[in-house]
């Protein structure tokens, strides 16, 4: 099925010429970034995680989210999700693409990386990590490629195939969880520090996730003779609208506690991303467009007129996509280190290099996505 | 064939690529290491292991030291002839193979070998 | 320290011996490394080191010993950047060293007077149970211990320090400012680390190996006796011990569980 993939219209080729463009620049600025030390980046001694492990935190939740897919269609019998469920399939692939390069960008020595695997550690939750995000990798691949290929041959897919679909619907909630005990069990850390963390992970995850994939519908309605199905996309929006009033929740639960209980460690992270402190206010302006773009996608979402409207569903999944992405991709890992274990303050900014590694390691995953989807959508285009 | 052409001018560019290093090294030999012995090497006459053990294995026996060293803090070596070292690269090894220039750096620039020991581990100052 | 024993007393006596005979060749005899290990010192030991720090004794001098002492001997340079900045020991305030201990009206001797802080070397370090590699674990003396030949710089350890006591190469040491470290590097005889490894205190584990006790430590009572003390927690009289049980001390965050080993006698 891969010569799918070679046979495009100067479109699809400029596309991935263009995608390949970004890949290479990014490139150069890994080798610099790889050749002069992560000293090239906003990190400091303080903030020793930055935009990299965020981006690959909001990207595990993209992963996640197939699974609001897969679990309809194969747990409850919605017959009508069975068309898109490789579209999940494949924008999961390319997720975890993205999360396992954002983890290769940020290692400081990245030729050691085999010693996770040489000198595993079963106390540690990356190695764990590690695990799940891989074997949910392969499990896509090979799930997806399977189905796929035996939509083509008009046949249903091996019998092999069904206990990995079945396996890959906990297996996908595992890795967003194990992805949130990253956090969520580091004593010195207080704004990680409870137990909704894995919960509000998996909200985000499951309103972002559908979201971006709603989205992808629309671009491959429009630029393929595939129709993704007025009906899918509509049973996708409100499973993103669900999951975003649950993400909301939780965000003003967290809230309740730190404000309420008035403890300054669990308050402090917040007023830092919402008001500044000691002065230090850079990330004050986003936190409010992510809480901004929350409310407005709220409003897009739960008013049935406008989710139904799928113009007006564009705007409230681009809304839900900006108050993610600002709140997973860049306020939740800064803020864990914000105040630092001594009380100080001292911030974080990706740098421009920092940035451009980031942006090709994005061009990345839309490179595999595109491929993925052009072998997809070709299939369906056939079958049709 | 199908695609004769591509096929053929493709492997063309292929062979010529790959004897590259053939071709342009033609007619000239690297130059042979030399390494040079301090005399403290020479009069120690042995080092940790005999010269073929060591020619051999001393990357291995670097490797089981930093291993044993670091994680299980047994710091002593006794080699096959009862001797007892103290296992360090910059205070045993070095001691006697000061002359890094002259003696690690020649085979190992001649085997295209960079061992990254030294971005950390401080080589002995050399004269020169 | 019970002072030498009988076997260390014949093995110094035995070299002075020799020494005196034959002078410096009776060493060149000798193959290297073959005369540390002959003379192999008799290594500290411990079921759990502890370090104990007398607040009352620590004043700018004694405390910039201590670090000096620290950063020198094992090739911490100063980088002059908070950014990117290597610490082993290092000053803090009152405040900052105690953050859950808030006191706008204590004492004057402690309102914003230095601490010294370092790696705690917990009982529970939440550090190793983070490593994906096992580059830092706690050995069985009680020693956090880092592998720089492993650590595959994933800092996964700083982000689980609860004490800020790790730091990061973020670039190559030995780039750093040549004004600010003109004798770089400060001791050949042990390495450096290079850029994308996690550095930090290790309890001085190579001279506790030879028998002799942290750098700082030694550092400070030069300059004021028994401004710090090293033991071993489980020995009723080591120095350690002998300090905490007169004095009152406090630890940074002991409400974290981490169980802390570096005692503050205030």
């Amino acid at each position: 099925m891969l010569e799918k993939a070679l046979k495009g219209s100067y479109y699809y080729w400029g596309w991935l010429v263009l995608l390949l463009g970004v890949i290479g620049i990014a490139f150069l600025a890994y080798l610099y970034q790889f050749f002069e030390g992560l000293k090239i980046t906003g990190m400091s001694r303080d903030v020793s995680w930055g935009f990299y492990i965020g981006q690959f935190t909001y990207l595990v939740g993209v992963a996640a989210s197939g699974v609001m897919v897969i679990l309809p269609y194969y747990l409850h019998d919605y017959k009508a999700f069975g068309r898109i469920t490789i579209l999940g399939e494949f924008l999961a692939v390319a997720a975890i693409t993205m999360c396992l390069l954002f983890i290769m960008v940020d290692l400081g020595n990245l030729p050691r990386l085999l010693n996770v695997i040489l000198y595993p550690n079963p106390t540690s939750i990356l190695f764990w990590d590690m695990i799940v995000l891989n074997v949910y990798l392969l499990l896509n691949i090979i799930i997806g490629w399977n189905v796929l290929s035996a939509e083509r041959k008009g046949m249903h897919y091996p019998n092999w195939v069904t206990p990995l679909i079945y396996i890959s619907i906990p297996w996908a909630f595992s890795i967003h969880t194990v992805t949130a005990f990253l956090y969520a069990g580091l004593p010195g850390r207080h704004y990680w520090l409870t137990a909704i963390m894995a919960a509000r992970f998996l909200a985000s995850a499951f309103c972002s996730g559908p979201a971006i994939l709603i989205l992808l519908c629309y671009i491959v309605r429009a630029v393929t003779r595939f129709e993704p199905g007025r009906e899918q996309i509509r049973t996708l929006a409100g499973i993103v609208t669900y999951a975003m009033i649950l993400n909301v929740f939780f965000l003003l639960l967290e809230v309740f506690t730190a404000f309420y209980s008035q403890i300054p460690g669990h308050m402090e992270t917040f007023v830092y991303l919402f008001r500044g402190l000691e002065g230090h206010a850079k990330m004050v302006p986003w936190m409010w467009t992510s809480a901004f773009f929350m409310l407005v996608s709220l409003v897009l979402l739960i008013v049935p007129a406008f989710r139904r409207n799928e113009k007006i569903l564009v705007l409230g999944c681009l809304s839900v996509f900006i108050a993610t992405w600002i709140d997973k991709g860049l306020g939740l890992v800064v803020g864990g280190f914000i105040p630092n274990p001594l009380n100080k303050v001292f911030e974080y900014w990706p740098t421009i290099p920092e940035v451009i590694i980031s942006l090709g390691v994005w061009a990345s995953g839309l490179f595999v996505l595109s491929v993925l989807y052009k072998i997809a959508v070709s299939v369906k285009e056939e079958a049709a | 064939m199908y695609d004769k052409g591509k096929i053929l001018g493709g492997l063309l560019i292929g062979i010529v690529l790959l004897l590259f290093p053939v071709y342009y090294n033609a007619g000239r030999a690297a130059k042979a290491p030399e390494r040079v012995l301090t005399e403290k090497a020479k009069a120690a006459k042995q080092c940790v292991e005999d010269l073929a053990y060591m020619k051999a294995q001393h990357m291995k026996i670097l490797d089981e030291w930093r291993q044993e060293v670091v994680r299980q803090d047994t710091r002593y070596y006794k080699s096959s002839d009862g001797k007892t070292y103290f296992k360090s690269l910059q205070l045993t090894c070095m001691e006697c193979h000061s002359n890094k220039t002259q003696f690690c750096d020649q085979c190992h620039n001649y085997m295209g070998v960079a061992p990254y020991c030294w971005d950390c581990h401080i080589a002995p100052k050399e004269n020169g | 320290m019970m002072g030498i024993n009988r076997r260390e007393f014949l093995k110094i006596a035995g070299w002075s011996a020799l020494l005196g005979a034959g002078g410096k060749a009776a060493f060149e005899l000798l193959a290297p490394g073959e005369a540390e290990a002959l003379l192999q010192p008799t290594p500290l030991k411990a079921k759990q080191w502890a370090m104990a720090i007398d607040f009352t004794k620590m004043d700018e001098e004694v405390m910039g010993a201590a670090i000096r002492a620290c950063h020198r001997l094992y090739n911490v340079p100063d980088m002059g950047n908070p950014k990117v900045e290597l610490k082993w020991i290092w000053k803090e305030t009152y405040e900052h060293t105690f953050p859950t201990q808030e006191n706008e009206y204590i004492a004057e001797q402690f309102h914003h007077h230095n601490f010294l802080v370092l790696c705690n070397h917990c009982t529970n370090p939440p550090c190793c149970r983070a490593c994906p590699t096992k580059a830092t674990w706690r050995r069985e003396d009680g020693i956090v211990m880092m592998d720089m030949h492993r650590c595959i710089g994933c800092r996964f350890c700083m982000a689980a320090c609860p004490f800020g006591a790790r730091s990061f190469n973020w670039g190559d040491p030995r780039q750093a400012p040549k004004e600010l470290n003109p004798d770089f590097p400060t001791n050949p005889d042990l390495p450096t680390r290079s850029k994308g490894v996690v550095e930090k205190c290790q309890f001085c584990a190579e001279r506790l190996a030879k028998g002799q006790i942290p750098a700082c430590v030694e550092a400070a009572n030069a300059v004021k006796t028994e401004a710090m003390f090293f033991g071993d927690l489980t020995v009723k009289d080591s120095p350690v011990r002998k300090a905490l049980r007169t004095r009152y001390s406090i630890r940074r965050k002991p409400e974290l569980g981490t169980g802390p080993n570096v005692y503050y006698i205030i």
